[in-house]
């Protein structure tokens, strides 16, 4: 009874094993596998995109670096050139007005020099014009008499002036 | 599995002894009261009529009479209920029952294509099949591209399994053509086996006509979709000597047969083993004539009821797991590991399925 296949149910078993069979395949099987193919192909494509968007956010971030870098690098230089040429500068303008101090105090003792000979050269013309005059006033006067001479004489000296 | 197996036989030789004693001194086992034997071949087997509970003539009792259809030469078609039949040995159209057996009375041949319980039962689940997998198809076409919602996610990971873990793996780069045919046998095996554990409900996994039709499915679908390589394996060993060659083409055309035959075997063994035990362990209360042992059968009973919901997978997985392999052997197209000396292990499916058991 066990081991005793019946024709009828082998018979019923595959008429009905056969359609389920076709049913299934079309209607259940080929739409599922299908989808399922497909949801995997997207997820797989999505993970493949992401990949290669953060290799290439690393690529732009490497290379964001690298500008900052040297952005970086080209500042300092730019504050190097230019605190040394401020210095240079300071230090021309420092010289440059110790230069022209030094030149104006040379010019001056050199006119005040001048001066100091000039005027001197004066007194000593006014001098010798003094001098001359006097004498030749006293020599005018020199005979009337000594006291008056002297008189004269300070009267002179009084009315000179030297200026 | 092997101990189930060993259950099977021992288990089975004692019915059939049991029910040569029952054929002689039927009316006196009636008088006597319970025969366990009787009882659970009866379960395992296929009737003309579903019966659920009680019995027809003590009581209540539910029974679903189903289609008889007959065809007798000279005689012709015959198509009636099958009430008109029970009790057995009762005469309607000049055919009668004997042991669930369709015979007629005048003695000439009958074909039987009774809807049987089993035939009846594999409508059922070809009905529920047919529902869950196109619910979840439907699933599929509702969330495009979205995860999967409801039975849609029940169903997923265990197509994927099948696709991913059995043809992938087995077959190789050609398994798109067969996983229809082995996701279509997993789930008709699992429901089936499934169907099969609830109360009432019929055998049908555990009936020998179904698993060999499987089995001869699976051998159609590996000879007719085979390469040479498959048939030089066979005809022309390689990697044996010379001589042994000859020796090895009948030894291998066997193996050709076994391997669906193991198929058929082992399905209908492990689950016909797995109800016998269990109505077994249940008929104890009834051999004992005493309701103290209904605790240990209970407990038994439901032991072996749980380990058969994982058998009813687990045989579905082996017997769609071997399908794809002796598909695979034979659709495989390198046999190159098979000219080394020894043989290369490596490739387990191509071996199995190539060297048989």
């Amino acid at each position: 009874m066990l081991t005793n296949p019946s024709i009828g149910l082998l018979f019923w078993q595959l008429v009905i094993f056969l359609i389920l069979l076709f049913l299934l395949t079309k209607f259940a099987w080929k739409p599922i596998l299908s989808s399922l193919k497909e949801r995997e192909n997207s997820i797989e494509g999505a993970l493949r995109m992401a990949d290669q968007a953060k290799l290439e956010m690393q690529l732009l971030k490497a290379g964001n670096e690298k500008l900052l870098a040297e952005a970086r690098l080209e500042r300092d230089n730019i504050l190097k050139e230019a605190s040394a040429i401020a210095t240079q500068q300071i230090e021309d303008a420092k010289t440059k007005a110790s230069e022209e101090g030094q030149r104006l105090i040379s010019q001056a003792r050199e006119a005040i020099q001048n001066e100091k000979n000039a005027a001197l050269a004066e007194v000593k013309n006014t001098a010798a014009q003094l001098s001359i005059d006097i004498a030749e006033r006293i020599l005018r006067r020199e005979l009337t008499d000594a006291s008056a001479q002297t008189q004269l004489v300070d009267s002179y000296l009084k009315e000179v002036k030297l200026n | 599995m092997k101990r189930l197996l060993i259950a099977l036989f021992c288990i089975l030789t004692l019915p059939v002894f049991a029910q040569e004693q029952t054929a002689s001194v039927h009316e006196a086992t009636k008088e006597e009261g319970f025969n366990a034997g009787e009882m659970i071949l009866h379960h395992v087997g296929d009737s003309h009529e579903w019966h659920f509970f009680g019995e027809a003539n003590e009581g209540p009792h539910f029974t679903l009479p189903l289609p008889i259809i007959a065809y007798r030469a000279g005689h012709g078609l015959s198509v009636f209920s099958s009430h008109h039949l029970y009790p057995e040995g009762t005469v309607h159209d000049g055919l009668k029952l004997e042991h669930e057996h369709l015979e007629s009375v005048d003695g000439t041949e009958v074909h039987d294509f009774s809807i049987t319980k089993n035939v009846a039962s594999m409508l059922l689940s070809v009905a529920l099949l047919l529902f869950v997998f196109f619910s979840v198809a439907a699933g599929y076409r509702k969330n495009h591209g979205q995860a999967p919602r409801g039975i849609q996610s029940f169903f997923e990971p265990v197509i994927v399994f099948v696709r991913d873990e059995v043809a992938k793996k087995a077959i190789g780069p050609k398994y798109e053509k067969y996983l229809p045919y082995l996701l279509t046998i997993f789930f008709f095996i699992w429901f089936n086996n499934l169907m099969g554990l609830l109360p009432g409900a019929a055998n049908l996994t555990g009936n020998l006509a179904v698993t060999f039709l499987f089995a001869f499915i699976t051998l159609l679908i590996t000879t007719f979709s085979s390469n040479k390589y498959y048939w030089s394996h066979i005809f022309w060993t390689p990697g044996v000597p010379l001589w042994l060659r000859p020796i090895m083409i009948p030894v291998e055309l066997i193996g050709v047969i076994s391997k669906p035959f193991s198929l058929m075997v082992r399905l209908f063994a492990n689950i016909t083993a797995g109800h016998i035990i269990i109505l077994s362990f249940i008929s104890l209360i009834f051999i004992f004539n005493t309701i103290g042992i209904a605790p240990l059968s209970i407990a038994f009973g439901l032991f072996i009821n749980v380990l058969e919901l994982l058998v009813a997978i687990l045989q579905a997985y082996i017997f769609t797991l071997l399908t794809a392999m002796y598909i695979g052997g034979a659709v495989e197209e390198h046999h190159d590991h098979d000219y080394g000396i020894g043989g290369d292990d490596a490739d387990a499916p191509a071996v199995v399925g190539g060297h048989g058991h």
